[in-house]
């Protein structure tokens, strides 16, 4: 069956989707994701969704759980590289995605991941620019 | 027949054009000299194609290079400014020479009706034809401007590195709230900022309509990764969104692009400093 990569980078976990989502193969990401993250305890989980041309209601909402599972796991999500008609079908549907933080770029999303782990270790409340 | 009567004109050329430019300068659409130059060529073109004419003018492969000639000829009179009645008169007198000339050669009465009737229905078609050349001049420009304004109103400037600023200026409607998003995301994606500044200082009005497209555009590049800022907020704007009920308290709002700029720098953590004069 066909399963969309997940792969550790030291305290993170890269996910780059590749095709266009339909939705058993989202729920699979999403239960596959959760396991990985409980496995490795992972900190941060970066979603690259840049080659992504549609998203639906279904697949924002998948999002969005995505984000919520692995914030109580203790994981922070960023969603990085929405296609600006994406970012727009979205709005217009309704769906601002509230939870999900995203970052332009994976190295924009690499950063605020580090900056996020920095200032939970730290427990300090310096600048960060997060999009909450 | 009554193409022999018609065609009878082409030797009567320069009385015609006497009598028609009598005319044209009492009617008041006399232009001096560009216009006889015109009148000349168009009343030659003409004339010589009554006199050429055999069956139906509508088939005539001679009207057409008169067609195209008076389409060109009200076109250039349209740019010089006459209205589209005076532009009407241009052929009406020059029907009115004609008759005028007609019934000086044709005594039989049946024949002089005939050839009134033929010279009528090839002067209107072309009149009409006049009108028509005058709108499709106007839609040329009308829609020449449309695309000159939305090109126009939606540049978007890189003020820094990291920061967009995008100017609005006149009122958002649908479609146009549109293409501004698109250009604002599409520039994001290009320049990799995180910063975006939506200038609203030259919008006129905010409704709850145009609210309503400002957060949408707002919420779209908080999904792209990037921080949006509106600035511009006069008086006035922020009345009326308060007393429409106007929530805009998850965005970041600024009075003027200074303050949204200096907000901009705090969020790229850097700072702007006067130098020391030694």
């Amino acid at each position: 069956m066909e399963r969309i990569p997940i792969l550790k980078m030291g305290d993170f976990l890269l996910v780059t989707i590749q095709v266009d989502l339909y939705d058993q193969l989202a729920e699979n990401l999403e239960s596959d994701l959760i396991n990985t993250i409980s496995k490795h305890s992972s900190k941060g989980v970066l979603i690259d969704i840049s080659a992504v041309s549609i998203i639906d209601s279904f697949m924002g909402r998948i999002l969005g759980n995505i984000a919520v599972m692995s914030k109580i796991m203790d994981a922070q999500t960023v969603v990085v590289g929405m296609q600006p008609a994406v970012a727009i079908t979205l709005v217009e549907l309704g769906l601002s995605l509230n939870g999900v933080i995203s970052a332009l770029n994976v190295e924009k999303g690499m950063d605020l991941l580090r900056s996020k782990m920095h200032t939970s270790d730290n427990e300090e409340q310096d600048y960060d620019d997060d999009n909450e | 027949m009554q193409n022999n009567f018609l065609g009878g004109l082409k030797e009567h050329e320069n009385r015609l054009l006497t009598v028609w430019s009598q005319l044209l300068i009492e009617s008041g659409s006399d232009d001096g000299a560009v216009e006889e130059e015109e009148s000349k060529e168009f009343a030659s073109l003409f004339l010589s194609a009554l006199a050429t004419l055999n069956g139906r003018f509508q088939d005539s492969q001679e009207f057409e290079k008169v067609e195209d000639l008076i389409v060109g000829i009200s076109t250039s009179r349209g740019k010089r400014g006459f209205s589209p009645r005076e532009n009407a008169q241009y052929l009406t007198t020059f029907k009115q020479a004609s008759s005028q000339i007609l019934s000086e050669l044709i005594t039989d009465s049946e024949n002089l009706y005939q050839a009134n009737l033929e010279l009528n229905a090839i002067i209107d078609n072309m009149t009409i034809m006049t009108f028509e050349a005058f709108m499709r001049g106007r839609e040329d420009i009308i829609s020449r401007q449309v695309d000159e304004i939305s090109e126009i109103s939606t540049p978007v400037i890189t003020v820094w590195e990291g920061i967009v600023a995008l100017p609005i200026i006149g009122t958002l409607d649908s479609s146009r709230t549109q293409i501004v998003m698109e250009n604002l995301l599409q520039q994001i994606v290009d320049t990799g900022s995180s910063i975006a500044i939506l200038d609203i200082s030259g919008v006129p009005a905010v409704d709850s309509l145009v609210a309503q497209h400002l957060i949408k555009t707002v919420s779209a590049t908080r999904l792209m990764g990037a921080e949006c800022i509106i600035s511009g907020i006069r008086p006035e704007i922020a009345q009326t969104v308060v007393h429409l009920g106007i929530d805009l308290t998850g965005i970041i709002t600024k009075a003027s692009l200074a303050s949204a700029l200096k907000t901009a720098f705090d969020m790229l953590q850097l700072t702007v400093v006067k130098r020391k004069l030694v």
